[in-house]
């Protein structure tokens, strides 16, 4: 019998036709990368491939690395496989990767979301026999509302701490969240500070031509009281610092799929938590796995356990595959992690 | 229901105490009368009865759904509360409605007169014309367990400003068996009547911690001590020829302790006692696990009262011949305490619980390190000037706990958290060793800080050897110092020892699992201290 298009290794998710590693967490020669999230594309591989929108962000985050580049749908013949990066719509660059190998064609998922943000390239589904897929979420009580009514909310709840003099602190993601929520609030409420590590993110996003509006980046010299009715852009891990102190009177919030758990958003002690969730929630994960036609899925992160009970019930040739994905975790920040 | 979601939705997002008292006082101003009635009995831990099975909600939610009902139990240990999971698997609502708290409370009440599809109709009705954020409210009226991030204390605060009654006063006659089907707003708080409710309680007083030695409080000779005793925390209301035993939780514990009836022939009426009921033979208390085994029974067999009879150990005095004399300093409340209880009979469930005598903290230091010997947990230190105060509150009376006792265990199992806690390990089964082997003796979940559970989190996701359903087997590779109360013979668990009160004192980075306590260490300290 041959060998399967891919196996799970101690490093990573192997393709033996191609001697490539995909998201390898050891250090391979050879890495293809879905993304720039610290869990996917780590370092100290040979050398990388990754698409053209998510290379920039890793040699901001990775240094000097040795990353050749591929467009979204182009084909890749890497020894006897077929490779090909599309869409995973999970944050600008991020991509799926299809191997093929024999006519047969197993898809890794990355991290991904379905529903359109306007700023990362939309979610394609891609005919599979097998898929490889994420499930953070992969729970029925995981349900997401649309990124505009999430945004109407941030909105109001930045425009009440304006014209009650308080700071409107908001953390998310350096890389993704924040360049997400950036893009879908209504700037014109007032301006935009932005904390150093969401900022070097955007630098490099807007170098790719990425629309996104003005902001300021927070140093020693910057004046809060200069910018009255701010939104300050922070990371989770400057929540609650001396850092986050120096704006005054503020009222605090925080993005992230978590915040569907009330439980979840009272340990942040944040005051306001806003669901907006880079992955995929119930349904997505659901339409998403539908969409591939795929017979046999495997689930990486998330509660793997319940999500392979229940695509087994719904008739998938369906198992676990340990990895060191984390999806999305509230904190350490995964572009920040180490 | 719109105004009670708003508050409840006002109150879940803000962490800031000012910012709930000010969205409660606007309530209470506002809100109509039996509304606010029904919130204050809401916040009071009074729930309406349950009139449908947990079962059932969860059958008609996964049904509603569409979702197997074994996928709605999975998801339901992760959110971590039943009324927030049905909440969220929810579809969204074809309709809305306008009603009132009341009339939803009313609704479900009825419900119970009603043959299981009606009900089943009315609930699927209910959920499907409220919001998501109303539905949970509802669901918490359905489930009970109404925690808002309010205290009673807060609640009480905010309704004293939107009354401009006492806050004190308040407190006061927000205690005791009431429900908003059988009072009225006026009759509860505007103009109580004390002959209406005999079995009435007042505020417990709660100490703090004393973190440190007493050496920052004042002249030892202004302070009383007493040991901390190990048992329930009681108030004993004696009127009109009735008694009644009230539980620090506002629960009535009368039917659980059916001695207490003959204090009725020893004390007169019109005198309530702050104490603790603990299991009492040949003048002294036995440990905790004889009580242990009369708490949760609501009658008691008859073996039962001569194995673990139950007395009050009695240490304050807040009513006296009908009279509230909570005002007077501590040690005239006590010095009538003791003259109350000194000629009782030998039979009277009641003693006084003695004060200590020292002159100086260090005196007071040696006594503490006797408190195992005598059952106790440690010291109460209290003023002897002070009045008896209602809630935790700082200052006058302060509880000197006895260290606790540790030991440095291997963590071998991991299990998520739900709720507050969804997404981290926080759950763990540790082990000490035998010879080569580690068995588990214990499992702790707190103690640590959220940071410290991220970093064991990530830690475990990469350390994982087995799972066993939700449970991991990790590899052994973390010693953690376990601080616990009290130590006990167990025949049912395989080390032998069951702890009292465990808890993750300190992860220690620097021990190498090698050194971590051996079962025979935990044999000596059950010989010790069991």
């Amino acid at each position: 019998m041959a060998d399967p298009v891919l196996t799970f290794t101690d490093r990573g998710i192997y393709c033996p036709a191609a001697d490539v590693f995909i998201d390898p967490w050891k250090p391979v020669d050879r890495a293809l990368i879905t993304h720039g999230h610290a869990d996917h594309a780590r370092p100290g591989m040979g050398r990388y491939l990754a698409t053209d929108g998510a290379a920039p962000v890793m040699r901001h985050r990775l240094g000097d690395i040795a990353i050749e580049t591929v467009a979204y749908g182009e084909t890749r013949r890497i020894g006897g496989a077929a490779i090909s990066f599309h869409p995973a719509g999970h944050v600008p660059g991020s991509a799926q990767i299809r191997v093929e190998v024999g006519g047969e064609v197993w898809v890794v998922s990355g991290d991904y979301k379905v529903a359109p943000d306007g700023l990362s390239e939309p979610f394609e589904p891609i005919r599979c026999h097998t898929f490889i897929t994420e499930c953070t979420f992969g729970l029925p009580v995981f349900r997401w509302d649309s990124q505009n009514a999430v945004a109407a909310q941030i909105n109001d709840w930045w425009r009440a701490n304006a014209a009650e003099g308080r700071a409107t602190i908001l953390g998310a993601y350096a890389l993704g969240k924040a360049q997400r929520l950036l893009s879908a609030i209504d700037a014109s409420i007032g301006p935009i500070l932005t904390h150093g590590a969401v900022e070097n993110t955007n630098e490099v996003l807007r170098a790719q031509g990425l629309p996104l509006p003005d902001t300021i980046r927070v140093t020693p010299e910057i004046n809060p009281k200069d910018h009255p009715g701010a939104l300050v852009l922070a990371t989770p891990s400057a929540l609650g610092t001396a850092w986050a102190r120096k704006f005054g009177p503020a009222s605090t919030g925080f993005a992230s799929g978590w915040m569907a758990l009330r439980g979840v958003r009272r340990r942040r002690a944040a005051d306001r938590g806003f669901v907006l969730s880079d992955h995929a929630d119930w349904e997505g994960l659901n339409t998403a796995i539908a969409e591939t036609g795929a017979e046999r899925i495997f689930a990486t992160h998330g509660y793997t356990q319940i999500f392979r009970r229940w695509l087994e019930s719904q008739g998938y040739d369906a198992a676990i595959v340990e990895t060191q994905y984390e999806g999305e975790t509230l904190d350490p920040d995964p572009v920040e992690a180490p | 229901m719109k105004r009670f979601t708003a508050l409840f939705t006002a109150l879940d997002q803000t962490t800031k105490t000012n910012a709930k008292v000010d969205a409660l006082a606007a309530y209470f101003a506002e809100a109509p009368e039996p509304d606010r009635l029904w919130t204050i009995a809401l916040l009071s831990g009074r729930r309406p009865k349950r009139t449908i099975t947990t079962t059932h909600l969860r059958e008609w939610a996964a049904e509603r759904a569409g979702i197997p009902l074994w996928l709605f139990e999975e998801s339901y240990p992760i959110v971590g509360d039943l009324a927030e999971t049905i909440a969220l698997v929810l579809p969204d609502p074809g309709s809305t409605s306008d009603r009132s708290l009341t009339h939803w409370i009313g609704m479900l009440r009825d419900l119970s007169k009603l043959d299981e599809a009606a009900r089943k109709q009315g609930i699927l009705d209910a959920w499907d014309q409220l919001t998501a954020r109303e539905r949970l409210v509802f669901n918490k009226l359905l489930t009970g367990g109404f925690r808002m991030g309010v205290s009673q204390k807060l609640m009480t605060r905010a309704l004293s400003r939107a009354t401009g009654i006492d806050e004190s006063d308040l407190a006061h006659r927000l205690m005791g068996d009431w429900s908003p089907e059988t009072t009225s707003f006026d009759a509860l708080i505007r103009a109580p009547d004390p002959e209406t409710d005999l079995s009435k309680p007042y505020p417990f007083y709660l100490a703090y911690q004393l973190d440190g030695g007493p050496e920052a409080l004042d002249d030892p000779a202004n302070w009383a001590a007493e040991r901390k005793w190990d048992g329930i925390r009681g108030q004993l209301v004696l009127r009109g020829g009735q008694h009644f035993l009230w539980s620090r939780g506002e629960e009535l514990m009368t039917d659980r302790f059916p001695e207490f009836a003959r204090l009725i022939d020893f004390v007169p009426p019109g005198t309530v006692l702050d104490g603790e009921v603990l299991a009492w033979t040949d003048d002294a208390p036995l440990p905790f696990n004889a009580l242990q085994k009369r708490i949760g029974r609501k009658t008691v067999p008859k073996k039962l009262l001569t194995e673990a009879p139950v007395i009050l150990y009695a240490y304050d005095l807040l009513e006296h011949e009908g009279r509230d004399i909570r005002a007077l300093p501590f040690a005239e409340r006590r010095a009538r305490l003791d003259a109350l209880t000194a000629d009782l009979p030998p039979e009277a469930p009641l003693r006084a619980s003695p004060l200590l005598s020292f002159a100086s903290w260090d005196d007071l230091a040696a006594i503490r390190s006797q408190s195992r010997e005598h059952q106790a947990e440690g010291l109460m230190l209290k003023r002897k000037d002070a009045p008896y105060r209602d809630g935790r509150r700082k200052g006058d009376w302060w509880k000197w706990k006895v260290d606790p006792l540790t030991i440095d265990a291997v963590m071998i199992y991991a299990q998520q958290g739900h709720g507050r806690r969804a997404n981290l390990f926080t759950d763990f089964t540790f082990a000490v060793w035998n010879g080569d082997d580690l068995v588990p003796f214990t499992k702790a979940y707190s103690g640590l800080t959220d940071e410290e559970f991220g970093r064991i989190t990530a830690w475990v996701r990469r350390n994982t050897l087995e799972r066993y359903g939700p449970v991991r087997q990790v590899k052994p590779e973390h010693v953690f110092e376990i601080a616990f109360e009290g130590i006990q013979a167990s025949p049912r668990h395989k080390s032998g020892v069951a702890l009292r009160f465990p808890r993750m004192a300190r992860w220690r980075h620097d021990k190498p699992t090698a050194e971590a306590n051996t079962l025979t260490d935990l044999q000596e300290m059950l010989t010790a201290y069991g």
